[in-house]
C-alpha cells in the first residue's frame, strides 16, 4: 500500500477508493475540498505557514453550507499571493490586473445579475492599488463579497510595505521601521457603506468560515477581512518568525468584540487585534437600485 | 422615428458622438462603462439614456481603468461592451487593455482623440494617440483599430468594430477625433435587420472537453465560453496554456501563445484591412491619410487636380494594423507620398517604412488644436510633384 498522505489521515473509504482510482503511491491523498479544487494545478505557491490555504478552506466550506449553484459562482482576484487563489478554484474563475479585481468583478455581475461574485485577494491589491476601486464599490453597495487577506504587506514581491502595514514594522522596504498610517480595511469598508463587515484572523477559522457563509447569502457588498500569517514576508521580520508564531500571536492578542466601534480596531505591533462582526445592516443593493428607477421610468 | 425594441431607423442629423453611441447600440452592445472626459463625454451620456430603454446597462466608473476593467468583465459576462475616452483615459486604460489583449476579450475601446501630451487641448482636435493605439500598452501584441472620417462612417465603424472584436476576440479600438465626435451631419442609420452583425462563437464541446485556449489546425481564434454556463474557465493575464493556467516557467507557452495574438490580426489582415481610394488610377502622387486629416486633404487634392497634378487619395479606414502591401505597391506606382496628420508625424514612419525609398514621402504634421491649412497640404501635394510652391 504505503500511500503517501502528507500529513492527512486517509479513512479507509478515502483508501480504497484512491486504490480503485489507480493512483496508490503518486496520490498524497484526497482532500475534502477536492471536487472544488483544480487539483491538477496543486501543490500551490504559498509558503509553509501561510493563513491563505485556511482563508481558502474557510471559503470553499462556506460556499459548499451555502447551497448556491456553484455553475452560477465567480471568483475574480487581482495580483499577489491571494490572488493566485482564482486559479486554484474549481469555479469560473478569473485572474486580473493589479487592484483590478473589484471593477472586473463589477462588469461581470451587471453583465449577468444571476452570478454570485466573490472577489478573493490580498489588501496590497484590494485597498493599495486598488483603493479606489474598493471604496467606490462598497459606496454603490454592488452586489458581491469580497474576502481581502491581510497579511500587512506585499508578500509575493519579498515582503515589501503597503498600505496596512503597522507603524514600526519592519519590511524591505521599510527597513528602519514602517512610519506611514495605516488603513484600517474593515473601517475604511464601513465607512465606505459596505453592508457587511468582518475581521477574523485564520486562528478562528470556524467564525471566519460563518462570516463568510453568512456574507455570501447576503445582498449587496459584504466584506470580511482575513488577517493571515506571512513568516516568508512579514513574520520573519516581525517576531513572527514561523506561521505558529503568528498563531500564537492572534490567540494572545485577538478579542472578539461583535459591533466594535470601528475606531478602536486600529491594528498596531504588539496591540489587541480586535475582531468579530462589525457591520450587519440592509440597504437596497446596486442593481435594486437600478431597477426601482427603471421601474419607475416605465410607469410614465 | 423609431425602429422596433426601441433602436433608431432612418435619416437623423446627428452628432458623431451620438452616431457612435447608436451604432454601439445598433451592433447589440449592452453594457457600456465609461468616465466623464471631453470631447468623449457625449457618448457617455447618449448610452446613460438609451442602453437602460434597449434592456442594457450603463455605469459610470470611478476612473478608466475601472472601466476598461468592467467592459471586460461584462463581455466574460457574455455582453456585448463598450468604452468610450479621449487621450487621458486612453493612458489608463492601456493596462487592462492588455488584460483584454492577453485573455482575448472581445469589446470596443472608442478614442475621441485631442490635443496632447497630457491634458493638452481638452476640447480640440488631435491625432496624437495612433502610435499609442497600436504599442501603447506593454508587451508584444497586434491590434485593430479603425478611423472614421464622419459622422455616418462613426456609426458605421462602431459596429464594425463590434463584429472584428468578436470575430478576432480582441478590444478593437475605433480612433476618432474631436472633430468627427463633435461634428453634426447626416446619419442614414438602417433598419437593424440589414445590419450584418457577428456573434460570439460558443464552445460545441462539454465542459470537461473543453480548453478555453485550444485552436483546431488553420484556425487563430478559439471558441469563447462566458462565466456561468458550467464550464468553470480559468482566464488569466499571466502567460497561460490551452488550459487557459498560468505557465510562466520558461518560454514554452509564451512562444505559441504570443505567436498567435499576433498571428490571428496579421494573418487576416486581407479580411481585416479596409482602404478607400480617390483618384488613383493615374496618380503620380498619393495623399495617405486617415480620419478627419483624410478629409481636410480633399480639397488640396482638387486644387492640385485643377493645376495638372495627377494626385490621389489612399485614405486608411483601418489604421492597425497597417496596410504595407499596399502602400509598398502604391509606393512602386508614384514618384512622391504625402502624409497629413494631426499629430507630429506618427503614421508617416509607417509609410515610409513601407514605401522603402521607392518614392519621395513628405510629412505633413500639425501639433493638434485645428485642422491644417489646406495650402500648407497643396503644397506638399506641389512638392511631391516636383513643382513648385507657393504662398
Amino acid at each position: 500500500m504505503g500511500l503517501k498522505t502528507n500529513g492527512y489521515r486517509l479513512d479507509k473509504t478515502l483508501e480504497t477508493y484512491a486504490e480503485a482510482e489507480g493512483l496508490r503511491e503518486e496520490v498524497y491523498g484526497r482532500h475534502p475540498m477536492d471536487d472544488l479544487l483544480r487539483t491538477e494545478r496543486l501543490p500551490h505557491i504559498w509558503c509553509s505557514g501561510c493563513g491563505l490555504g485556511t482563508a481558502l478552506t474557510c471559503f470553499l466550506s462556506a460556499l459548499r453550507k451555502s447551497g448556491l449553484d456553484l455553475d452560477k459562482v465567480v471568483v475574480v482576484s487581482g495580483i499577489g499571493c491571494a490572488g493566485r487563489v482564482a486559479g486554484y478554484v474549481r469555479l469560473d474563475s478569473f485572474h486580473t490586473t493589479h487592484g483590478r479585481a473589484i471593477p472586473f468583478a463589477t462588469g461581470l455581475k451587471l453583465g449577468n445579475p444571476e452570478l454570485k461574485v466573490v472577489v478573493f485577494s490580498g489588501d496590497g491589491d484590494l485597498v493599495t492599488i486598488g483603493g479606489n476601486h474598493f471604496i467606490h464599490a462598497a459606496r454603490r453597495n454592488m452586489d458581491m463579497t469580497i474576502i481581502c487577506v491581510n497579511n500587512f504587506n506585499y508578500g509575493m514581491t519579498g515582503g515589501q510595505v503597503g498600505a496596512t502595514t503597522p507603524i514600526g514594522a519592519i519590511t524591505t522596504t521599510s527597513p528602519y521601521g514602517n512610519y506611514e498610517y495605516p488603513f484600517n480595511i474593515s473601517a475604511l469598508a464601513a465607512a465606505s457603506g459596505a453592508v457587511y463587515v468582518a475581521r477574523w484572523t485564520v486562528l478562528h477559522a470556524r467564525r471566519l468560515e460563518r462570516s463568510i457563509l453568512e456574507a455570501l447569502l447576503k445582498p449587496g457588498f459584504t466584506f470580511i477581512e482575513v488577517i493571515s500569517p506571512c513568516p516568508t514576508g512579514f513574520g520573519r521580520h516581525n517576531r513572527q518568525r514561523e506561521g505558529l508564531d503568528a498563531l500564537r500571536y492572534y490567540r494572545e492578542h485577538g478579542v472578539i468584540r461583535h459591533g466594535a466601534d470601528l475606531r478602536e480596531t486600529d491594528i498596531q505591533l504588539g496591540g489587541p487585534l480586535v475582531e468579530g462582526k462589525f457591520v450587519d445592516v440592509s440597504k437596497p443593493t446596486f442593481l435594486e437600485q437600478y431597477h426601482q428607477r427603471l421601474d419607475r421610468l416605465q410607469e410614465k | 422615428m423609431k425602429a422596433k425594441d426601441g433602436l433608431l431607423c432612418g435619416e437623423f442629423f446627428m452628432l458623431g458622438d451620438i452616431a457612435c453611441a447608436e451604432g454601439a447600440i445598433c451592433a447589440g452592445c449592452r453594457f457600456f462603462a465609461g468616465y466623464p472626459i471631453t470631447p468623449a463625454t457625449e457618448i457617455a451620456q447618449r448610452m446613460s439614456e438609451r442602453l437602460p430603454l434597449v434592456g442594457g446597462m450603463y455605469i459610470q466608473m470611478e476612473d478608466e481603468m475601472a472601466s476598461m476593467n468592467a467592459i471586460l468583465g461584462a463581455s466574460w459576462a457574455g455582453v456585448k461592451a463598450m468604452t468610450a475616452t479621449s487621450g487621458p483615459g486612453f493612458s489608463l486604460m492601456m493596462e487592462n487593455l492588455g488584460l483584454g489583449i492577453m485573455t482575448e476579450t472581445p469589446c470596443v475601446l472608442v478614442n475621441v482623440q485631442r490635443g496632447g501630451p497630457s491634458t493638452g487641448l481638452p476640447t480640440l482636435v488631435g491625432q496624437g494617440d495612433m502610435m499609442q493605439a497600436r504599442w501603447g500598452s506593454h508587451g508584444d501584441y497586434s491590434i485593430i483599430a479603425l478611423s472614421p472620417s464622419s459622422p455616418q462612417e462613426l456609426f458605421d465603424l462602431t459596429i464594425h468594430a463590434f463584429n472584428l472584436s468578436e470575430i478576432y476576440r480582441l478590444p478593437v479600438l475605433v480612433m476618432t477625433d474631436a472633430e468627427v465626435g463633435h461634428m453634426t451631419e447626416k446619419v442614414v442609420i438602417p433598419p437593424v435587420e440589414e445590419i450584418e452583425l457577428v456573434e460570439r462563437r460558443k464552445p460545441t464541446v462539454p465542459p470537461e472537453a473543453y480548453h478555453p485556449y485550444h485552436v483546431e489546425p488553420g484556425e487563430w481564434v478559439p471558441p469563447m465560453a462566458i462565466a456561468g454556463e458550467g464550464y468553470r474557465i480559468h482566464i488569466t493575464g499571466l502567460t497561460h496554456d490551452e488550459r487557459g493556467y498560468p505557465a510562466t516557467a520558461d518560454d514554452s507557452a509564451q512562444w505559441p501563445l504570443v505567436q498567435r495574438l499576433v498571428d490571428k490580426v496579421e494573418k487576416n489582415r486581407d479580411r481585416i484591412i479596409r482602404l478607400e481610394m480617390d483618384r488613383m488610377d493615374d496618380a503620380e502622387v498619393a495623399v495617405v491619410s486617415y480620419g478627419i486629416a483624410a478629409r481636410i486633404a480633399a480639397w488640396p487634392i482638387q486644387m492640385a487636380r485643377e493645376e495638372g497634378i495627377r494626385v490621389g487619395l489612399l485614405r486608411l479606414i483601418t489604421v492597425w494594423p497597417f496596410p504595407d502591401e499596399q502602400v509598398r505597391d502604391l509606393a512602386g506606382r508614384v514618384q512622391g507620398i504625402v502624409v497629413p496628420e494631426i499629430n507630429m508625424g506618427q503614421i508617416v514612419r509607417e509609410v515610409e517604412r513601407c514605401a522603402a525609398g521607392q518614392a519621395e514621402v513628405i510629412s505633413v504634421p500639425h501639433p493638434g488644436g485645428g485642422i491644417h491649412n489646406p495650402l500648407t497640404v497643396l503644397n506638399a501635394i506641389r512638392r511631391a510633384a516636383g513643382r513648385k510652391t507657393e504662398g
